[in-house]
């Protein structure tokens, strides 16, 4: 009996040292970077041996458990506000950027029908009916457009898309700031909901008439019909990596990196633009942070060929340097 | 007693056999209690903030943080009840024909092939609703229904997706349970009922209405009781169809909610307390509602057998 215990003793020791030698890092959050994620991950433990699981179960359940500790970092697509990471004693920055696309189901109207924002967002508050209303026909000279209902799809479930495209909102109608807001999930004015992208992009897809956004990669890969949006500064923008990069740019980014910059200046900037973002305890244990920052800094100097291929906008190389020395002072 | 009979001599397997069948057995309301003390302990804060006024409210805005009810109670109980209204005749019929009428060599594919429903899953049903029947329903069916739209079930603007393609979706989701319960109650009617009946001069249709089925009656009721209660706690694929608007509508056409799909939609992303609150105490309702209804259904059944000419009466 003392035998077969020391022996089981003995493995355990040694599996345990085996699993200290290389180091593991955890992570959960976020779904609409997980794409991404994985496939940096995958090629991160490849070059480096360091492994890293991350779990997309939403940003929800990786703000908690990030604040539990019982992962090494968090993923969101909305930032939190100050006040929640000092109490939560949390670092969050931004890893990876994206555009959201309004896409629309017209027989015989393809892809680049012009839409101003304010016109978008009189549709979501269900002023703006018909396609032929004279805010959409003005803006498109030429295109036969008819007395059909628009449909109006939203996303049902809570999701960073809906957080940027509500910003959006909010920046270009100041009815839609004052009677709705801003949020993962809001209360539509008018609409059905569909869950996930899958489920606006059904909606779009079987309803003549119908109206929704998405995310661009969904919508590129799925050559779904989307719209050219007018952005602050006049010009008609189609979402695209470029687009949303020009807009990124404009950002202004504050010390804790809440950055919004939906509806944003400069006349190559695609309005519906964000960011996704990491979070990480300040109190992390060294050689995880350590572990951490080079994971953040190999994605950051390797992954943006991985990013675009997968329709994701890498961020500014500007930031990318901050957000690197941030993180060096944190692992020392 | 068989129990007290000892087999081997060091270890009595008969007391632990009984013992370790209780265990099994008490684990389920172990179980049930940790549950129900969890959604209680959980949904806390949003009682404190809303009380009893949760239920009776229609409100539902995650950014101003005003929460209610009302509109998923009715959207679960409104498509349970058109699923029911579906699938009751539709599994009667089966299970009518699969045990009375059919030929022998028909009865094994059909009862397979409706067995094999069930082994569908849910996800599947829902985006062959959304993609395949929701067209049919927008072009073809809903048009045609719309010719009586003074009636309250056929306004508005047929949409295709919306409570009645969730109640259809349903319905198909909770037919293999409904027949083949009732097949297997109207096997055990014995053969000596159904020769009665023909021997004092019934026709099939007779002996079907007035012997098989009172006859087995609680047993359809049991199934027809547990597929009720897949249609309350159905999410995936009502969630893919239903539209997901939390309004009080009498109308078919329009969109609709659960409450087991706004946990679905909602529950991953909710990063406010009180947001996640409000969703843990929507799960509790639903499970009040699920006990409730499984209790109706046993007083129910005891009173049928009670007073009733009931089963095996």
């Amino acid at each position: 009996m003392k035998k077969v215990l020391l022996l089981a003793l003995t493995v355990l020791a040694l599996t345990a040292g085996a699993a200290q030698a290389g180091i593991t890092l955890n992570g959960a959050g976020a779904t609409f970077p997980y794409p991404l994620y994985s496939k940096w991950f995958y090629n991160y433990e490849k070059q480096t041996g360091t492994r890293v699981n991350y779990q997309s179960i939403g940003s929800g359940g990786g703000i908690s458990q990030v604040k539990a500790g019982t992962v090494d970092f968090g993923a969101s697509d909305a930032p939190l506000k100050a006040k929640e990471l000092r109490e939560a004693n949390l670092f969050q920055f931004p890893m990876v950027a994206g555009a959201v696309a309004v896409v629309y189901n017209l027989p015989g109207v393809g892809s680049g029908l012009k839409l101003k924002s304010q016109t978008v967002a009189d549709i979501y508050l269900g002023k703006i009916k018909k396609w032929n209303d004279p805010a959409i026909v003005k803006d498109n000279p030429g295109v036969n457009l008819s007395a059909m209902p628009i449909i109006v799809a939203h996303r049902s479930d809570g999701s960073g898309t809906t957080n940027i495209f509500t910003w959006y909102l909010e920046d270009v109608s100041s009815q839609w700031k004052l009677e709705v807001g801003s949020g993962k999930a809001v209360k539509w004015p008018v609409g059905i909901g569909g869950k996930g992208n899958e489920g606006v992009a059904g909606v779009v897809r079987q309803t003549k008439g119908a109206i929704g956004y998405v995310e661009l990669a969904y919508a590129t890969e799925n050559k779904i019909t989307y719209a050219t949006l007018g952005n602050r500064d006049g010009g008609f923008v189609a979402p695209s990596t470029e687009g949303c990069i020009a807009a990124a740019a404009s950002a202004k980014v504050p010390d804790d990196y809440y950055a919004r910059f939906t509806y944003a200046p400069g006349k190559d900037s695609y309005p519906i633009s964000g960011f996704t973002y990491l979070l990480v305890p300040r109190n992390l244990e060294p050689s995880n942070m350590k572990a951490f920052a080079g994971l953040v800094g190999w994605a950051f100097e390797k992954g943006d060929k991985d990013a675009k291929a997968l329709h994701y906008v890498p961020i500014p190389d500007k930031l990318k340097d901050r957000i690197k020395a941030d993180l060096k002072k944190l692992a020392k | 007693m068989a129990g007290s009979i000892k087999r081997s001599g060091k270890f009595d397997i008969e007391r632990a056999f009984r013992g370790g069948t209780a265990a099994l057995a008490l684990s389920v309301l172990v179980l049930g209690a940790i549950i129900v003390y969890e959604l209680f302990s959980s949904s806390g804060p949003a009682f404190d903030r809303f009380g009893f006024g949760f239920i009776t409210s229609r409100d539902w805005d995650p950014v101003s943080e005003l929460y209610g009810a009302l509109p998923f109670i009715w959207g679960t109980f409104y498509t349970s009840i058109l699923a029911l209204v579906i699938a009751l005749p539709l599994s009667l019929g089966i299970a009518v024909f699969l045990t009375e009428l059919a030929p022998v060599w028909l009865r094994g594919p059909i009862g397979f092939m409706v067995e094999l429903l069930a082994a569908i899953p849910s996800l599947v049903y829902g985006l062959w609703g959304l993609f395949v029947l929701a067209p049919i329903m927008q072009e073809h069916i809903q048009p045609f229904l719309a010719q009586y739209d003074y009636l309250p079930f056929f306004k508005g603007y047929p949409l295709g997706l919306g409570i009645m393609t969730a109640s259809v979706i349903v319905a198909i989701m909770i037919l293999p349970t409904i027949s083949s319960i009732s097949r297997e109650v109207m096997y055990t009617v014995p053969e000596t009922q159904r020769e009665g009946g023909l021997a004092l001069g019934m026709t099939r249709w007779e002996v079907v209405s007035k012997v098989v089925i009172p006859y087995s009656r609680s047993g359809i009721l049991g199934g027809v009781i547990l597929g009720f209660g897949r249609a309350l706690g159905e999410t995936m694929a009502v969630t893919m169809v239903i539209g997901n608007t939390p309004q009080i509508t009498m109308s078919l056409f329009d969109p609709g909610y659960t409450i087991a799909s706004v946990l679905a939609n909602e529950f991953a992303e909710a990063t406010e307390k009180v947001h996640l609150s409000v969703l843990v105490e929507l799960g509790l309702i639903l499970f009040v509602i699920s006990i409730l209804m499984n209790s109706a259904a046993k007083l129910l059944l005891w009173r049928m057998n009670r007073y009733g000419s009931g089963s095996g009466s």
